[in-house]
């Protein structure tokens, strides 16, 4: 405690040169905290858009059925686990459509009643798929609204009739355009229909009766998580253990792969400005080498007087770690100030920028110990000078 | 108190080696007040710095206190200088950015003694030097002999065995000079050992006893 009050008695009696030495770590701090911070916000304003595109849902593939092919029966137990919500098989295939003279390529994908709930769809006509639909492999399907558009030519279009690769289908509803939805994002623009699982089976060389990709939805007060946990479990137990047998992945992987780009993106600006910071700390070594030779008899008085080595190498320590937090506490400050006037020049762009807490702390460590290490130089030379050759130093 | 026997300290200087005690020997004891006398190169300073525990010396032995100190280490000698001697010196060395008591309080610090005890300690000390009424100030505040008489009470606070005064007066007018020798006798009535180190016949006089230096041998002891 004395010893501090020593540190900042020195630092005082010399207040240019500590700010301009302090200038250094200053400098570092505020590249460091408003550089991390400024990414952290655009971070958390991205990754809030991609989440509110949905990522209620997971996407199981299986890879290698082991013998044991996953059908319709082995959806409906998984379903009745307690953990998993809605499973919905898809499939799908590029078929040709036909309908009124008009015809296109058009993706179709075979699913059940429950790839509605799951995906979080809305009608704007007519109805769903149904279970009797799968059941009894009904000539039915429903399609998007720029199908609609495209084959038909208007959306209210519902008991029409198309042509999927020349077997004719009943349109019983149409799918509303889903503007928020990733889903709808990535196909927006391209024609598709819903068919009946089996309905597509027949119609399509490719689609089989084992299903190899299906959606689970999260348990009713469940979550993601807690679904993903319990299919993994239950495909594990399937496929004797094989992790490499089946892939689970939600759309989290998206946020994901974005928050991996962006925090690789922090360390490489952050690294950038902690090398600012060494900079500064070689500044304070330097100072503290010049402080310590211009107080050299203050040095041999104290020495003679009774100071042992380890005092003065904690005194001259001490003004070397106050001088680099004093400069860090100013640089904190500066870059709370920088993020405020940045928060009110983009105050149209949505994006809030806060002081990160973790690259403060960060900072804060990071000073003390480019304190540390750039002071225990000078300490070290002060402790170790001879107190007689110290008290007769310049007179 | 100061036993010191067959010490010798040489110094390199340039190519040449210079003899700056040559078999010294010499033997203080407890409440006296002994001059050192010798002019300049005549190996006063070192003997000075070696009874001072700054310094150790090549050869012989010197018993502080009954205390071997050539068996101490650096941090070991800074504790003996720190609790058994003060210190005064030509150019008072106080800290200029401290004020006159905290100069004063710095080796009770360096002791860890308890704050309150250090300032009743330091107080005591001013007042025994005169200058209570100044303990504010800065060395740079205060006359040459003021600021010698802040040194004194730095030197007395810590209740050292041996106060060791290195030309306490050479910086100084000769009353001031004088004023500043009658505290030295002031302590010395009240029991303290004092070893006085001067080239000036007329202060070493004051002392009950002078011990005469010449090329780093001690030649005469006048009583």
């Amino acid at each position: 405690m004395l010893s501090f009050k020593m540190a900042l008695r020195s630092i005082g009696a010399n207040k240019m040169r500590a700010v301009l030495t302090m200038l250094g770590i200053i400098i570092g701090v505020v590249a460091l905290v408003v550089l991390v911070s400024l990414v952290n916000g655009a971070t958390s304003s991205v990754t809030d858009t991609i989440s509110s595109l949905g990522s209620s849902l997971l996407t199981v593939t299986v890879e290698d059925d082991k013998g044991y092919p996953v059908d319709m029966e082995t959806l409906n137990e998984w379903m009745a686990e307690d953990k998993v919500g809605l499973i919905a098989p898809y499939s799908a295939d590029s078929l040709t459509a036909y309908a009124d003279g008009e015809s296109g390529s058009i993706t179709v994908y075979g699913t059940t009643p429950a790839y509605y709930d799951i995906q979080g769809l809305q009608l704007s006509m007519g109805r769903w798929l149904k279970t009797a639909d799968v059941e009894n492999n009904s000539y039915v399907c429903v399609i998007n609204e720029t199908a609609a558009e495209e084959l038909i030519g208007y959306v209210d279009c519902v008991g029409q009739a198309i042509s999927l690769d020349g077997v004719k289908y009943t349109i019983v509803g149409v799918l509303a355009e889903e503007e928020n939805n990733l889903t709808s994002v990535l196909t927006s623009g391209t024609m598709a229909a819903y068919l009946p699982y089996p309905s597509l089976q027949r119609l399509s060389g490719t689609v089989t009766r084992e299903l190899t990709s299906f959606y689970v939805g999260a348990a009713q007060g469940g979550t993601v998580e807690e679904a993903e946990e319990a299919m993994t479990q239950l495909l594990l137990e399937r496929f004797d253990q094989d992790e490499d047998a089946f892939e689970i992945s939600s759309q989290n992987a998206l946020e994901e792969a974005m928050s991996s780009i962006t925090s690789m993106l922090s360390v490489m600006l952050g690294g950038i400005a902690a090398i600012s910071l060494i900079v500064g700390g070689i500044g304070i070594m330097n100072i503290m080498m010049v402080t310590v030779t211009e107080r050299t008899r203050e040095i041999g008085i104290r020495k003679a007087i009774g100071a042992s080595r380890g005092t003065i190498l904690t005194q001259f320590l001490m003004e070397a770690v106050v001088l680099c937090m004093m400069g860090c506490g100013l640089g904190i400050f500066l870059s709370w100030a920088i993020l405020q006037i940045i928060n009110t020049v983009v105050a149209s762009l949505d994006m809030v920028f806060y002081l990160d807490t973790g690259v403060v702390l960060l900072a804060v460590v990071f000073c003390f110990l480019i304190g540390v290490v750039f002071g225990l130089y000078p300490a070290n030379k002060a402790a170790k000078m001879k107190p007689i050759d110290a008290l007769h130093y310049g007179g | 108190m100061i036993d010191i026997k067959d010490l010798c300290k040489v110094y390199l200087v340039g190519d040449e080696r210079v003899r700056a005690l040559d078999y010294a020997t010499l033997h203080i004891y407890p409440k006296e007040f002994v001059s050192i006398i010798g002019p300049s190169g005549s190996g006063k300073s070192t003997l000075m710095n070696i009874i001072g525990c700054l310094d150790v010396a090549d050869a012989g032995s010197y018993r502080l206190d009954d205390l071997p100190i050539e068996a101490y280490s650096e941090n070991e000698l800074a504790k003996i200088r720190n609790e058994k001697i003060g210190f005064v010196f030509q150019s008072f060395n106080l800290i200029p950015k401290l004020s006159a008591e905290e100069n004063v309080e710095l080796p009770l610090i360096y002791q860890k003694v308890p704050r309150a005890e250090r300032v009743q300690r330091v107080k005591e000390a001013l007042e025994r030097v005169g200058l209570a009424n100044r303990a504010k100030h800065l060395p740079t505040e205060l006359s040459g002999g003021q600021q010698q008489r802040v040194a004194i009470a730095r030197a007395i606070v810590t209740r050292p065995k041996l106060i060791l005064a290195d030309e306490p007066t050479g910086a100084l007018d000769s009353k001031t000079s004088q004023e500043i020798i009658d505290i030295f006798h002031e302590l010395h009535r009240q029991g303290n050992t004092i070893v006085l180190i001067t080239h000036d016949g007329d202060v070493a006089k004051q002392a009950e006893r002078s011990i005469h230096i010449l090329d780093g041998q001690i030649t005469e002891v006048t009583l």
